[in-house]
């Protein structure tokens, strides 16, 4: 078992064009880490100074990870984690 | 070239001049890989507000797990400007993260939420470039294609 996660377009020239990758890890941040391990440039994408950056969603299982921890959010096996930019503008 | 039929293409104008002065968003989804924007989402602007956009990250993900399931994509991303022209502000550019989808803009500032002109146009935004596009807008009974 492993964390499946979904990659939204934008980061799939990072992933061979897979929309979706699986991670390891117990918490988001581990997750995060081990995808770039194998998918280099992912990590910039989603984190900037040690935080999830303002315009990346991201949810486990469903949930935004904002009211569960940010990147110290518990994973476990079979969870699934989906990405998805902001959909945004001025 | 984006081509969309009058009925979406009066819907979105019409729910920018119904949210004027805040700013109107939403998408048109259609099939994967189809490039037609058949089904009309109009999205909460959860800023509220007559400078910014932003979908509710719950919002966003319904939406983009109703797509998943329909076998579609973001065909149109669309949001209004209220008080400057129909033109992807800095913002818009830095933040567009849908390279196939063709991004459109209503601008308001004229008509505000009575009738009278809009600006409707479409940009496609990728790595931080904008080229814009023509329009096309098609009733039912023209043949396709």
């Amino acid at each position: 078992m492993a964390i499946e996660v979904k990659v939204p377009t934008i980061l799939r020239g990072h992933t061979g064009g897979a929309k979706a990758v699986s991670g390891q890890g117990d918490t988001l941040r581990q997750v995060i880490d081990d995808v770039e391990s194998s998918h280099a440039g992912v990590r910039e994408r989603l984190v900037d100074g040690g935080e999830l950056r303002r315009f990346v969603n991201v949810y486990v299982n469903d949930e935004d990870v904002r009211f569960t921890g940010g990147l110290d959010t518990p994973v476990a096996d079979g969870d699934v984690v989906v990405i998805l930019p902001a959909v945004a503008g001025g | 070239m984006l081509r969309i039929e009058k009925a979406t293409y009066d819907a979105i104008v019409a729910h920018a001049r119904r949210d004027h002065p805040d700013e109107a968003c939403g998408v048109v989804a259609g099939p994967a890989g189809s490039d037609r924007p058949v089904r009309h989402v109009p999205m909460l602007n959860a800023a509220r507000s007559p400078t910014f956009y932003e979908l509710d990250p719950a919002d966003l993900l319904r939406l983009y797990q109703d797509m998943d399931a329909r076998a579609e994509e973001p065909v149109v991303i669309y949001h209004s400007h209220t008080a400057t022209e129909a033109y992807p502000s800095r913002t818009d550019i830095a933040l567009a993260a849908e390279p196939g989808a063709h991004y459109v803009l209503v601008s308001t500032r004229e008509c505000g939420r009575d009738d009278g002109p809009v600006e409707f146009r479409s940009f496609r935004i990728v790595s931080g470039e904008v080229s814009e596009e023509d329009v096309q807008v098609a009733t039912p009974s023209e043949p396709a294609g």
